[in-house]
């Protein structure tokens, strides 16, 4: 391949094989995970196909959401965890400064989440599930661990702040993955199992004050969980009619596209809180357990590559990374089930809507790159 | 553990095993969580899955859109032209027939005991079962009678999934007398499924197919409702829970006077044609015919297959909307716009004359082209030519002009251009020049072909909305509003109306106004001038007329209805085009001062533009103007008195009305033996 004696086409892709590409960091792809992720996509369509109405629409745009959610991935995977460690007190500070103008400034439907960019409209909440693990991965990487009880106050105020934050906006859910997202660092950094039941016991004792603070409909959701015969036609009605959807569907389901439950309409939201819903009522018992299944696989490679990692920060970030994404998988399928309250939490990687898809598909770009550092990093920090 | 508190130094080997142990004991976790999740839905799909599927087949609740009422659509007048009816359809939930022993068809049979159900039914039944899924119901018999409903409701106990469902269809009130105004609506297709918004159309049936229906489709339909009732094991309602009421569609106001609409058919008795009656002043259709015309309330609910292939088996084609997609040789209607060519241009002046023999030969050809007077109208001056229809005049004209120029000034009327009117696939029609030619023909364009032009023939085609656009265009001066059908919008719910007119598309491009007065009383020359064509028409009328009639020979290829074979001859179309009142003084503040009316017609195989179109427009203008008591007061009983030829340049309509009431009311007397106005011949 001496450029000299090949014309210009060939010239060109020398090029642009050589001078260009070679000099691009490549993203360092999981196979595997990679796999399980495209599997996972996949069920994501085919159940959007069945929740329109067979209509390929909702499949379609959920489809060019899952690209850009990809080349999301692509370009997190081409950096290392070293640059990330670099950037990570500062992704929190402006993530930060974000969710204060969204208190200030944010617009949405009687929630303020939403900032407008004119270009996009996007959560700052959702950068926060990434910065905030970020940060405290960041934080205890130069730290010896175990994490002492002043290094546990200081966790408390990075990751209260911005918890409260959303809480205010008012969104619940999202402030819990982010103090969720915040406790798995600190657990995981090898908080002792002491510390850990003194901290459960003071806040089993705080849940009543909690209720205190908890908006009208919020507490609503709790209680019809607890009864949801008690208003069939309100609050009960999303729990009711998914526990009927996935009931019907018995073992191996009604096939797709032909259960009455959500070609009814009578699901809500079918399409992206309650598409598990749609799922089983099409698939079956056998659907959802393959699916569980698949999730399972991919939170099993996720924290396999956590333990693969050659430094504190990349460890900690990966595993917390991957339990978050295991309390979407949990909430949101205890919600379908009817044991856990109707909170706005998407089923990951399935679920119709772009910010969430994007977000965790980025949060497998970090990963993946933490998979594609692990020995050199390894040599580095040791 | 102690080790490690002691002495606080890094070991990422510690570390790492810490946290593998961490993440080994959190993979635990989460395969604990996510087995119980599992069981927990195996609880509710295997062990619960029967009192589930029970509450599903028994979900008592069911969301039902409500398809919103299609806009009402009314005449200027609030004369409503149609509206919908209530109806009941007979349908059947397939996933419900199965339960019965034999399933659908054992049912079917059952059912055809009850009503009357052909072979037909079932096909179509089977067709749009397809379109529907097995738990909603799929339609059996459209408009039932009230017997019919009686006898099902009785024996509606033995027929599972069998329900009676009201709806609303639409209904013509007029039938075929605004078919090509209106259009129908029809059910909606498969194809339609991909273009409409699924969303807006759950519940409905049926969309515009064409017409008005068509064109205003997204003003017509409204905003589909929800209900959400309780219904027994059958699915039927037993009561409504929420209801979300449809927002119902726009009301549409038509500029047509239905009167005058039925006036025009009424004048042309049986004969086949078009006419266009728009409002030189703002672009309102009046009226807008053609004939033969079809019922189209048979396409509401589906045509049958036999109606069907009679309203295609008709030779006359009633479908066909002459109106607005027959394209005619304008013939020597086309005259007044090769007038205001020559005028304009400054090729001629009003006084300009021409000699007539009878023929007219191009420089180095042998083959003339003849006057439809043999031997000629001798010296004729605009007036003259116009009145008499003088070929030569035109033919020489036209030589003069070039086939381009011609093409460049007579486009600016608006023919040979789809003029924007409110209907769909409205045709072109086709002005020439030398251009199109080369383009679509391949060929040079000769001089002779131009001067066939002059008198509206040859290459020339228009459509009569064409026609009866570029007569209102020269009525108002050279100031051309889009036809419009459609008057007003109106909100149904606060009767608030929102004006559909839109205003002129341009300002006049005509440089001199006193040539169009010279034209337009051309144009009067022809009604009541002594030497008139149509002057047995313009008789003892209470307004004066403008207008030029036409004989156009087009070669048609006509079906014969016996034989079923097509054949080639010539059709002799009769045409008019004008407008009244006419004479008015053309500056701004008589304007607006009186209502005035532009038509283009044709009668088809009509014979004579003088004996055949020119009376249906003197009826259109009388409907119009004084039946519609649209003059002027003092405009009442008067006519034209003409003096020897040549007459007046311009004739002044008020001079004349003084005139005529200080000789108290003179009836004029026209000479009945006067020549006819001749098919004219080519070459």
């Amino acid at each position: 391949m001496i450029p000299g004696s090949a014309n210009t086409e060939q010239r060109l892709l020398y090029f642009l094989r050589w001078q260009v590409l070679a000099r691009l960091p490549l993203p360092h792809i999981d196979g595997l995970l990679l796999f399980l992720i495209l599997l996972t996509c996949g069920v994501s369509l085919l159940t959007l196909y069945s929740a329109g109405g067979s209509d390929f629409r909702y499949a379609f745009n959920q489809g060019v959401r899952f690209a850009i959610g990809f080349a999301a991935m692509a370009v997190l995977a081409s950096t290392t965890p070293q640059q990330l460690r670099r950037i990570a007190p500062w992704l929190y500070g402006v993530t930060l400064f974000l969710l204060v103008l969204v208190t200030l400034f944010g617009e949405g439907r009687g929630a303020h989440r939403w900032l407008d960019l004119k270009i996009i409209r996007f959560q700052p909440s959702e950068i926060m599930k990434l910065a905030l693990p970020m940060l405290l991965a960041w934080y205890f990487h130069r730290r010896v661990l175990p994490p002492t009880w002043k290094q546990l106050g200081m966790c408390a105020v990075l990751v209260g702040v911005p918890a409260l934050l959303v809480a205010e906006q008012p969104d619940l859910g999202t402030a819990l993955l982010i103090a969720g997202a915040g406790a798995f660092v600190i657990f995981l950094a090898g908080l002792s199992w002491a510390k850990i039941a003194i901290i459960l016991t003071s806040a089993a004792l705080s849940v009543p004050l909690l209720w205190q603070h908890l908006h009208t409909y919020q507490r609503n959701r709790v209680l019809v969980l607890l009864d949801p015969e008690a208003d069939p036609l309100g609050n009960g009605w999303h729990i009711i009619q998914s526990k009927i959807a996935v009931g019907s569907g018995g073992l191996f389901g009604k096939g797709l596209g032909q259960g009455s439950q959500s070609q009814l309409a009578f699901l809500p939201e079918k399409h992206t809180d309650f598409i598990l819903a749609v799922f089983s009522e099409d698939f079956g018992w056998i659907g959802v357990a393959l699916l569980l299944l698949l999730y399972f696989a991919i939170i099993a490679r996720s924290l396999w590559i956590a333990m693969q990692a050659g430094d504190t920060f990349s460890r900690l970030l990966a595993g917390a990374l991957s339990m978050s994404f295991f309390v979407y998988v949990a909430v949101n399928s205890g919600m379908i089930a009817g044991v856990l309250p109707v909170v706005g939490v998407p089923l990951p990687l399935v679920s119709y809507g772009g910010t969430s898809a994007v977000s965790v598909l980025a949060s497998f770009g970090i990963l993946m790159s933490i998979h594609g550092n692990r020995q050199r990093i390894g040599r580095r920090s040791g | 553990m102690l080790f490690r508190h002691q002495n606080r130094l890094k070991n990422d080997a510690d570390e790492q095993s810490l946290f593998a142990a961490r993440a080994l004991q959190a993979l635990l976790v989460v395969a604990i969580c996510l087995s119980l999740l599992l069981a927990r839905f195996g609880w509710l799909q295997v062990f619960a899955h029967d009192e589930y599927t029970a509450k599903s087949e028994n979900n008592r609740i069911r969301m039902r859109a409500l398809a919103p009422p299609r806009g009402l659509i009314f005449d200027r007048n609030g004369l409503l032209l149609a509206e919908n009816q209530l109806a009941y359809r007979l349908e059947m939930v397939p996933e419900q027939a199965r339960k019965m022993e034999g399933g659908i068809d054992a049912l079917w049979q059952r059912l055809s005991q009850i009503v009357a159900l052909d072979e037909d039914a079932r096909v179509d039944f089977e067709k749009s079962r397809t379109q529907h899924r097995h738990f909603e119901g799929v339609p059996v018999k459209l408009r039932l009678s009230e017997e019919e409903v009686a006898r099902i409701n009785v024996a509606l106990f033995r027929l599972p999934g069998v329900q009676i469902t009201p709806y609303l269809t639409r209904r013509y009130l007029y039938g075929p007398e605004f078919a090509h105004v209106l259009g129908y609506v029809g059910r909606i297709s498969v194809e339609d499924l991909q273009e409409l918004d699924a969303k807006r159309y759950e519940g409905t049936s049926y969309r515009g197919k064409s017409g008005i229906e068509a064109f205003y489709e997204h003003v017509l339909h409204g905003e589909p409702g929800y209900e959400r009732v309780e219904v027994d094991a059958a699915g039927r309602t037993v009561r409504v829970l929420k209801r979300v009421l449809p927002k119902a569609g726009k009301n549409l106001v038509l500029s047509i006077d239905a009167a005058l609409q039925r006036a025009v058919i009424q004048a042309y008795g049986v004969q086949t044609g078009a006419a266009v009656a728009i409002d030189p002043d703002n672009g309102a259709v009046l009226a807008f015919v053609s004939l033969p015309s079809f019922d189209p309330n048979l396409f509401v609910n589906g045509i049958s297959q036999r109606n069907y292939q009679a309203l295609l088996a008709d030779p006359l084609r009633p479908t066909f909307n002459r109106a607005l997609n027959g394209v005619y040789p304008p013939g020597s209607t086309f005259k007044p716009f090769m007038a205001m060519a020559g005028l304009e241009l400054g090729l001629r002046t009003p006084e300009s004359t021409v000699n007539s023999r009878g023929i007219f030969y191009l420089q180095g050809d042998k083959r003339g082209f003849r006057d439809w007077r043999a031997g000629g109208h001798g010296v004729v001056n605009l007036q003259e030519a116009m009145a008499q229809s003088v070929n030569t005049y035109f033919y020489q004209l036209a030589f003069e002009l070039g086939i381009d120029r011609m093409h460049d000034y007579i486009q600016q009327f608006g023919l040979g251009t789809p003029t924007g009117l409110d209907l769909l696939g409205e045709s072109t029609g086709l002005l020439p020049n030398k251009a199109w030619k080369l383009r679509v023909k391949k060929q040079p364009w000769y001089p002779g072909e131009t001067v066939v032009c002059g008198i509206g023939q040859g290459q020339i085609s228009v459509t009569i909305t064409q026609l009866a656009h570029a007569g209102a265009a020269l009525a108002a001066a050279g100031v051309r509003y889009t036809p419009s059908l459609l008057l007003a919008i109106e909100d149904p719910a606060t009767a608030a109306r929102v004006s559909a007119l839109k205003p002129a598309s341009n300002a006049s491009f005509i440089s001199n106004l006193s040539n169009v007065t010279s034209v337009q009383s051309s144009m009067q020359a022809v009604l009541h001038g002594p030497t008139g064509t149509a002057r047995a028409v313009g008789n003892n009328s209470q307004y004066w007329m403008a207008g030029k009639t036409g004989t156009a020979q087009q070669v048609a290829t006509v079906r014969q209805a016996v034989a079923g074979a097509t054949v080639s001859r010539f059709k002799n179309q009769a045409l008019f085009v004008g407008f009244a009142p006419a004479g008015r003084a053309l500056d701004s503040t008589t304007k607006s001062k009186q209502q005035r009316i532009a038509v283009g017609l044709v009668v088809e195989q009509g014979g004579s533009g003088a004996h055949a179109a020119a009376p249906v427009a003197r009826a259109i203008f009388d409907s119009y103007l004084i039946d519609g008591k649209r003059l002027l007061p003092e405009s009442a009983r008067t006519s034209f008195v003409a003096t020897t030829p040549p007459p007046p340049a311009l004739i002044d309509p008020d001079a004349a009305l003084e005139q005529l009431e200080l000789e108290s009311l003179s009836v004029p007397t026209v000479s009945p033996a006067s020549p006819p106005d001749m098919p004219e011949p080519q070459r």
